[in-house]
């Protein structure tokens, strides 16, 4: 079997099409890239639905933290420090035992309890926390004297916020938000470890890597190969976010633009 | 446990979940969670070490040396790290039987490799075949916080290094001028000021660390996600005398609320520590207790 074979069975197995079989035997290094690959949809799917809904909440989620309204206050500052202060695999497991024992109550928790909804509700809140006390530190220190400026011309409330708070807070926070998008990709391999099921053998590309290494002994060529896609998509996000950090600062002089300074967080 | 626990089907309410409650197998959830702290203990440590080492081979004049370092601490980055747990996992423990297969059995012709298989000759195994059962954890356990210092001391290595890089140039200028050698001052200068401008980022990397200990469960050790598996699966009447439905959400409830207790005491013990610490520093934190005081 050709390699292009391989990549036309497997290539989109992860979304269920394609050959039903996971390989038995060979374990090529073209099946594992195939499969792994494909996994990647899956991380992808996670991280880009969950980061995309999850930046709005995050807004809302500051501005509810630094609100005058107490509380609104207490409940943005407890729901950043729910999820903030606790693993995200123990969230995890929580929230599918939760909707494992909503099923029986209405049909509607149905999906929940299948990974594509029920993990992606769990990132989006975590990302919403994790995102939304960066935004809360950028928008306390959004300088004091935009602000009076934007009262000179007499812009005021739904203005004001839209034309200077909100984007000099995330000019001020995007450098930070672009590691923080790392790790929710990061932490998308763990959905398929943390009880939500990979239903017929979709899974993302961990549970590839996982598999290949378990039937072959030897992680020395799965795991690498996993290494590879992720720093791909790494390089990926830290470039995309990095256009759009130059499109926020274009305004500003050149030296005084901040610069994309990596430094990593760590697992949440 | 109590001596009205004999009969649980009798009992009802605040007797019953006492009593079921400090069943042997509860006992057992309840060691594990002196397993994470365990974890804990040796690993933070450990990861120091092996963050200091990385740190300071990073810095090293001699180029590979320093390329090692920086590999080190480069690698971890932009790979999700519960992939780096579960190959350290498997890929330590191969190495180690490696080792004692070319020393113990150096007659074996054949490849390890065969086929699917990692094959090494029987007194070379580890733990050996017949070793009783705690050997068998105990060497899960290593093999774990092994993995846990791998992973952790590249992060720690990240943060240390930048520390060292905070340190005034002039200070270690003016120690050469006095005619220190490297050496010297190394272990004099930089060492003693570097930890202040490392304390944030190894308490932001304590936070983690504790968030990370769950991971266990995936290492194959019975921590206390297993056991909140384990237990709170629903029971019948026939396999236990405390039949109940499926309890998993709430002993995972439980678990989402020690961690965030956990996290709560760490940060502010941390905090308690920072302000001891920059207290009389020349940075700004320092300045700000010094004119609070005043």
């Amino acid at each position: 079997m050709s390699c292009w074979e391989t990549i036309a069975d497997y290539g989109l197995r992860s979304i269920g099409i394609g050959e039903r079989v996971l390989p038995r035997e060979g374990y090529t290094l073209c099946q594992q890239f195939t499969l792994i690959g494909s996994g990647m949809i899956w991380n992808i799917y996670f991280g880009v639905l969950a980061l995309c809904s999850g930046f709005f909440f995050a807004t809302a989620v500051a501005l509810g933290k630094a609100s005058k309204n107490k509380l609104l206050q207490k409940l943005s500052a407890w729901f950043i420090f729910l999820f903030r202060g606790s693993p995200l695999f123990i969230q995890f497991f929580f929230a599918y035992f939760l909707f494992l024992t909503l099923k029986p109550i209405s049909p509607i928790f149905d999906p929940f309890t299948s990974a594509w909804l029920g993990a992606l509700i769990v990132l989006f809140l975590n990302t919403a926390a994790y995102s939304g006390e960066i935004f809360y530190g950028a928008l306390q220190s959004v300088p004091k004297g935009d602000i009076e400026a934007a009262d000179a011309y007499g812009m005021s409330g739904w203005s004001r916020f839209k034309r200077i708070t909100w984007p000099t807070m995330l000019r001020l926070a995007w450098p930070a938000y672009t590691n923080e998008a790392i790790f929710l990709f990061h932490a998308t391999t763990l959905v398929y470890f943390s009880g939500f099921p990979a239903w017929q053998q979709r899974g993302d590309a961990l549970y590839y890597a996982n598999f290949f290494a378990d039937k072959t002994f030897n992680p020395f060529v799965p795991y690498p190969i996993l290494a590879f896609y992720f720093i791909l998509l790494t390089l990926l996000i830290i470039s995309l976010f990095g256009l759009i950090n130059r499109r926020l600062n274009r305004h500003l002089p050149q030296d005084s633009r901040s610069k994309m300074k990596l430094k990593l967080n760590v697992i949440r | 446990m109590f001596s009205f626990c004999f009969d649980p089907a009798s009992l009802d309410g605040l007797a019953w979940m006492a009593c079921y409650l400090t069943t042997g197998k509860h006992m057992a959830i309840y060691t594990s969670l002196f397993t994470v702290l365990l974890l804990l203990a040796i690993t933070a440590p450990s990861a120091l070490l092996f963050g200091f080492l990385g740190a300071s081979s990073a810095r090293s004049p001699f180029p590979p040396i320093s390329w090692i370092g920086k590999a080190y601490i480069a690698i971890v980055r932009g790979v999700p790290d519960i992939a780096f747990f579960l190959f350290f996992v498997i890929a330590l423990d191969q190495l180690f039987e490696w080792i004692r297969h070319e020393i113990k059995c150096p007659e074996w012709t054949e490849s390890i490799w065969q086929g699917n298989d990692f094959v090494v000759c029987d007194i070379a195994k580890l733990p050996l075949g017949n070793a009783p059962q705690w050997v068998h954890e105990t060497y899960g356990f290593f093999l774990a916080v092994l993995t846990f210092a791998i992973v952790f001391g590249a992060f720690a290595a990240n943060v240390l290094y930048g520390a060292m890089r905070a340190v005034p140039q002039p200070q270690l200028e003016t120690a050469e001028a006095y005619g220190m050698t490297r050496r010297q001052v190394f272990w004099r200068i930089l060492v003693p000021q570097m930890w202040v401008f490392a304390l944030p980022g190894l308490s932001n990397l304590w936070m983690v660390l504790i968030k990370a200990t769950p991971l266990l469960f995936l290492l194959g050790v019975e921590d206390i996600v297993y056991w909140a598996r384990e237990l709170g699966g629903a029971k019948t009447a026939r396999f236990t005398d405390y039949p109940h439905g499926d309890w998993r959400m709430w002993y995972f409830l439980a678990l989402l609320i020690f961690y965030l207790l956990f996290t709560r005491v760490s940060e502010i013990v941390l905090d308690k520590l920072m302000l001891k610490l920059t207290h009389g520093q020349a940075t700004l934190a320092g300045e700000a207790q010094r004119k609070a005081a005043a």
